[in-house]
């Protein structure tokens, strides 16, 4: 899986921060997005799908190998 | 058919129900997703309905709220808080300077600031319930705890003193409340409220403390001026406390009109954040949606929408849709994920909303667990609905415990 985060879209709602926060923060200053991990283990694979799927501003997206 | 070409309905859609949507949701969203509508103040606009329409919508950063001259008013000349006033127009609502104001605030409601406020907001949350049990049941939940948390949580964040927040209580039911008060009293309002807050920002610019106007109004950064910093502070209690205070009252009595929902909870809290974020897709009372002004021709499911056209998006029936949603109309406390509107969507979307989820979510876990028997003490038909315009809730919660 590669995540790909768009801070231009990024409306600093934290949510993706809240649901996998292994592979989401915020800055601090402003609240943007900041990817930890671009490409995630297997075991955030759930996480990282829910933060994409709630994220308000649809700023995440997901490329999964098929 | 709910609508042929020439019928119009009225909007905000009459709901009999107090927990159940109106049966027009569904034939909107099944027959009609562009409905054409009537505001109360007799102007037209759209209606969508679908999840995917209101999301999209919501999400085009291309189209604003249309504070213009031609965009549909929602009331006939009057108080409109959220939308005309000098309020709206000292904070810019669109474009660069739009995103330029929003991430100065965003700093104050990310999820570390969250996790930094919330054992406060926990400790709040305790006192209001003993102060409440200790009056005994029944009691209101709403009035003694919905009502009372948020608007601490603002003034905290905004340096605003214990003594004053009883204050700050008023003024915000009274500027939202069109019905309760009378023209005068409103005014009256928003002027004591106005000039609390010109004075709180000229002493936080003397004096900076460690909250959010203090930082707005020593940044060297920002260039933000009093009537803009003012009605940042109007703003947030505005959009932060009576629709809070009225989600609280909700989520508890949906989850108690059917207390195995409550149960579900005492056995597992672990489900508390999946439930509030499915108490807020499921709220049908949630308020008049999101208005969008169309100022260049879009096709929304199929149809041109001419430019001049104000659309309203209704994020409560979108959040029914079955399109977008498995059982749509059963509440899943572990619904994961759960890509409700009930925040709106895009570069608008509730500034506030890392805080709401967390003034949620420590209510339900203090009175899960300090009130695990709690039950509503009248029967959930006779839940009275507030008949305000924009913020939908119910009057009051009855519960015993």
């Amino acid at each position: 899986m590669k995540v790909t985060v768009y801070e231009d879209k990024c409306c600093g709602a934290g949510s993706c921060v809240m649901a996998a926060p292994d592979v989401f923060d915020q800055r601090d200053e402003d609240g943007i997005v900041v990817l930890l991990e671009e490409s995630p283990g297997e075991d955030q694979f759930d996480a990282v799908r829910e933060a994409a799927s709630i994220c308000p501003a649809l700023a995440i997206e997901l490329s999964e190998a098929k | 058919m709910v609508q042929d070409s020439t019928d119009v309905l009225k909007y905000p859609i009459p709901n009999e129900g107090t927990l159940e949507p109106p049966a027009e949701w569904a034939e909107l969203r099944g027959k009609c997703p562009v409905a054409h509508v009537t505001f109360p103040s007799g102007d037209p606009a759209r209606l969508l309905t679908r999840y995917d329409d209101v999301k999209t919508l919501l999400a085009d950063p291309r189209f604003g709220r249309g504070t213009g001259q031609d965009a549909a008013s929602v009331t006939e000349g009057d108080h409109d808080p959220l939308n005309n006033s000098e309020m709206a127009m000292a904070i810019p609502q669109d474009g660069e300077g739009h995103l330029a104001w929003r991430r100065h605030l965003n700093k104050w409601f990310t999820a570390k600031q969250m996790a930094r406020l919330r054992p406060r907001i926990t400790e709040v949350a305790e006192r209001l319930v003993d102060e409440m049990t200790a009056k005994g049941a029944p009691a209101d939940i709403k009035g003694g705890l919905g009502f009372p948390l948020p608007v601490w949580v603002i003034c905290e964040i905004l340096g605003v003193p214990e003594e004053d927040r009883d204050k700050f209580s008023y003024w915000s039911d009274t500027l939202l409340n069109m019905s309760r008060y009378d023209g005068e009293e409103i005014r009256a309002a928003q002027t004591e409220f106005y000039t609390y807050l010109a004075g709180h920002v000229a002493a936080k610019r003397e004096n900076p403390g460690e909250d959010l106007l203090s930082e707005l109004a020593n940044d060297p950064e920002s260039t933000m001026s009093d009537a803009t910093l003012i009605a940042t502070g109007q703003g947030l209690l505005v959009a932060g406390h009576e629709t809070t205070a009225n989600m609280i009252g909700k989520m508890i009595a949906m989850l108690l009109a059917d207390r195995s929902k409550w149960e579900a909870l005492l056995a597992d809290p672990k489900l508390i954040r999946s439930a509030v974020e499915e108490a807020l897709r499921l709220d049908v009372n949630a308020g008049f949606g999101m208005i969008r002004y169309i100022d260049q021709e879009i096709a929304i499911a199929g149809e041109t929408i001419a430019p001049g056209t104000t659309v309203v998006c209704s994020m409560a029936a979108a959040n029914r849709d079955e399109a977008a949603f498995e059982r749509a109309d059963e509440m899943d406390l572990a619904r994961t994920p759960n890509p409700h509107l009930a925040f709106g969507a895009g570069l608008h979307s509730c500034l506030g909303q890392a805080l709401a989820r967390t003034e949620l979510q420590v209510t339900l876990e203090v009175l899960l667990r300090r009130l695990p028997t709690l039950e509503l003490a009248v029967p959930e038909g006779d839940l009275e609905k507030v008949e305000g315009l924009l913020v939908g809730g119910l009057v009051a919660v009855p519960v015993r415990w």
